[in-house]
């Protein structure tokens, strides 16, 4: 296993130098340029800026350049957001995106194998009608429209929560709510149908034949063997949960990381769009890695490291 | 004999699309400590659902509408969910028939065996894991230290059955219910599967009640014999009654069926025509009379009743009937009607 799990760090980075070398000559294939204020430029000035921030020099000595400072865990200076380091840039405003983001997983997780639970338990039964009801809910109302409504409600009419704020734990109780409600629906919807399909199967009668109770059936043998495709859909939701927050952080006044990454590439703010691209990456990469290790812990049929010759 | 279960009239029917199905039309059994009674019939008699009955294993459109199943005198259909948790896997336990989908593939299965015992008993993991392995040991998988920890996909088909048998008899039920235990395994294992429990029943006594649909197993485990066909018992009686003295036409035609040691190249097995009934819509009669040859007008109007052939023996066959006529059973049942006479004999 930690044979297995060193291997893949060693992927990850690999994957990583990869993105870096594409997304920098992507990158600078945007149209534009980093300087707002070009046209009032004389050409000498422009030389001079330029230089300043390398940009005078051939692509590939640049992107060697840029290379070589990421290994030493160097993503450049930003040139719009006061010339701060962006791995500054990133850290500040990555703590409050990041928080919400998994709250918002967690429950709408948990919330969701509950919910796709009983349901399956009670199928057919109102509780199964009412779970496909707040699933499908969860599923089509945009993230946003139900920040607004949210906003209105808990914080406008009835002052539970505060409106706008950045402050304390209560603060990002709204917008947990909002970015929950997907990852919630669809967990809920696989949930069920999962368990629907084990709860029919041969090892659950023989579970009932022992003795268990209807719950304990549940608990002890249901539950871990409809938790596998779970943990499929939970990868990918997670990073886009925590990286799609982008309109909502807006909503609620969050001073996140999504806001940033827009107007970074709408400025060529060169440094900016590969300090968090490379982020971003790290982080699908990362998740990527813990779903296959979750994997390994729920289910033994799945074993590493001998080409499943079992 | 000490009868520890006593099945009357049981009436099970199961509510479908298409109208209810009367799946089990009154059956009666009755099950002595420590013996084999063994049901055969064809595919979709009514067999599981005659055993599920029992420790209400069914799925939830049945409706046991009619019939007692007492347990030391008490009816288990009156019991409450908790109660008859308390007898699952404890008092009655139950094989199943697939070892391949029966272990739950997330669990170890020291675990899995273990956990009857933790359910049903005030012991600690440590002891009950500890017996577990001991049960194990005696179900013969080998190295049952080592093994305790490993998943049911590590091992063969015929390893999972005997991991099922485990977990069956680890808190050493009064009643055992194999249901079809050596379907899905091929003949080898099978006849291993036999003989383990054959050997289990005698260390730790336990009553079967074995389903199947080969007559050739029940012939190796039975002490008795009870024939199904469409949801009744047609003949029920000891095993060398029902093998060698067959009275009923059905099962006639099911040994006659079945090739034996004195079946020649040159003769030919006999199958029974036609299909069984629909029990939407169940025969006033005899509902194996469009399918036999000996059938009479009154097997079309009546049902019989069981007719005594001996103590232990009984019919359901209007041609144990003393109006009857005489008739001719088939070739092979004469020669089994002339074993059984040497078996009297001696």
């Amino acid at each position: 296993m930690a044979k297995y799990i060193l291997k893949r760090i060693l992927y990850l980075f690999l994957t990583l130098f990869i993105i870096a070398t594409i997304t920098f000559f992507l990158m600078k294939m945007l149209p534009g340029t980093p300087f707002s204020n070009q046209n009032r430029l004389s050409p000498d000035q422009l030389a001079i800026v330029k230089a300043q921030y390398g940009l005078d020099q051939p692509i590939f000595i640049q992107y060697i350049r840029y290379i070589g400072g990421l290994f030493q865990g160097n993503l450049g200076t930003s040139f719009q957001f006061n010339n701060e380091p962006v791995t500054q840039l990133i850290g500040q405003r990555l703590a409050p995106s990041m928080q919400i983001g998994a709250q918002a997983m967690i429950l709408g997780t948990i919330l969701g194998i509950l919910l796709g639970a009983v349901a399956a338990i009670r199928k057919n039964s109102w509780v199964d009608t009412l779970a496909t009801f707040v699933s499908i809910l969860g599923i089509s109302i945009p993230s946003f429209v139900l920040a607004v409504l949210l906003q209105f409600y808990l914080a406008y009419k009835w002052h539970i929560y505060p409106v706008a704020l950045w402050d304390n734990f209560q603060s990002s109780v709204l917008p947990t709510i909002a970015l929950a409600a997907l990852p919630l629906g669809n967990v809920a919807r696989f949930m069920r149908t999962e368990m629907v399909d084990v709860l029919s199967s041969d090892y659950i009668e023989l579970a009932k034949s022992k003795g268990n109770s209807e719950w304990q059936v549940v608990i002890k043998h249901a539950l871990r063997n409809s938790l596998i495709p779970i943990v499929t859909i939970i990868g990918p939701m997670a990073v886009s949960t925590m990286t799609g927050s982008m309109v909502v952080e807006n909503i609620f006044s969050i001073p996140g990381i999504g806001e940033q990454f827009v107007k970074s590439i709408t400025t060529n703010d060169y440094p900016t769009i590969m300090g968090l691209t490379i982020f971003y990456s790290f982080l699908l990469i990362l998740v990527f890695l813990v779903v296959d290790i979750l994997y390994v812990l729920i289910d033994p049929r799945i074993r590493l490291g001998n080409g499943g010759n079992d | 004999m000490d009868k520890i279960l006593e099945v009357k009239d049981l009436h099970v029917n199961f509510a479908t699309y298409n109208g209810t199905v009367q799946a089990i039309r009154g059956v009666n059994f009755d099950l002595a400590a420590g013996e084999t009674l063994a049901i055969v019939g064809e595919s979709g008699s009514g067999k599981s659902i005659t055993v599920r009955s029992i420790l209400q294993l069914l799925a939830k459109n049945a409706d046991i509408n009619k019939g007692t199943i007492l347990y030391h005198g008490e009816d288990l259909l009156k019991k409450s969910k908790k109660e008859m948790d308390a007898i699952r896997g404890n008092k009655i336990s139950m094989i199943f028939q697939d070892p391949m989908t029966s272990l739950d593939p997330t669990m170890t299965i020291g675990k899995q065996v273990a956990e009857p015992l933790l359910i049903h008993n005030k012991v600690s993991k440590k002891e009950a894991l500890g017996r577990a392995e001991e049960v194990l040991r005696l179900v013969g998988i080998p190295n049952p230290k080592e093994r305790m920890n490993d998943y049911p996909h590590q091992f063969s088909g015929g390893q999972r059955q005997r991991i099922v048998i485990a977990i069956a008899i680890v808190d050493y039920p009064e009643i055992l219910i194999a249901d079809e235990p050596t379907t899905a395994l091929d003949v080898t294992v099978q006849a291993q599967i036999i003989d383990l429990l054959k050997e289990l029943q005698q260390k730790i006594g336990t009553a079967i009640i074995f389903i199947t649909h080969d007559l050739g197993v029940v012939a190796g485990i039975a002490d008795r014999v009870a024939v199904m066909y469409a949801g009744k018992f047609v003949e029920y009686g000891s095993v060398d009654e029902v093998f060698y003295n067959p009275q009923h036409p059905y099962t006639w035609g099911l040994l006659d069926s079945m090739p034996t040691l004195d079946t020649s190249e040159d003769d030919h097995l006999n199958s029974i025509p036609g299909t069984p009934p629909n029990l939407l819509n169940p025969p006033k009669g005899d509902a194996f009379a469009p399918r036999n040859e000996y059938a009479m007008q009154i097997d079309l109007e009546k049902q019989p009743p069981f007719f005594k052939v001996s103590k232990t023996h009984y019919a359901a066959t209007w041609l144990l009937h003393p109006d009857a006529p005489k008739v001719t059973p088939p070739k092979g049942i004469q020669k089994r009607f002339e074993k059984f006479k040497k078996l009297g004999d001696k």
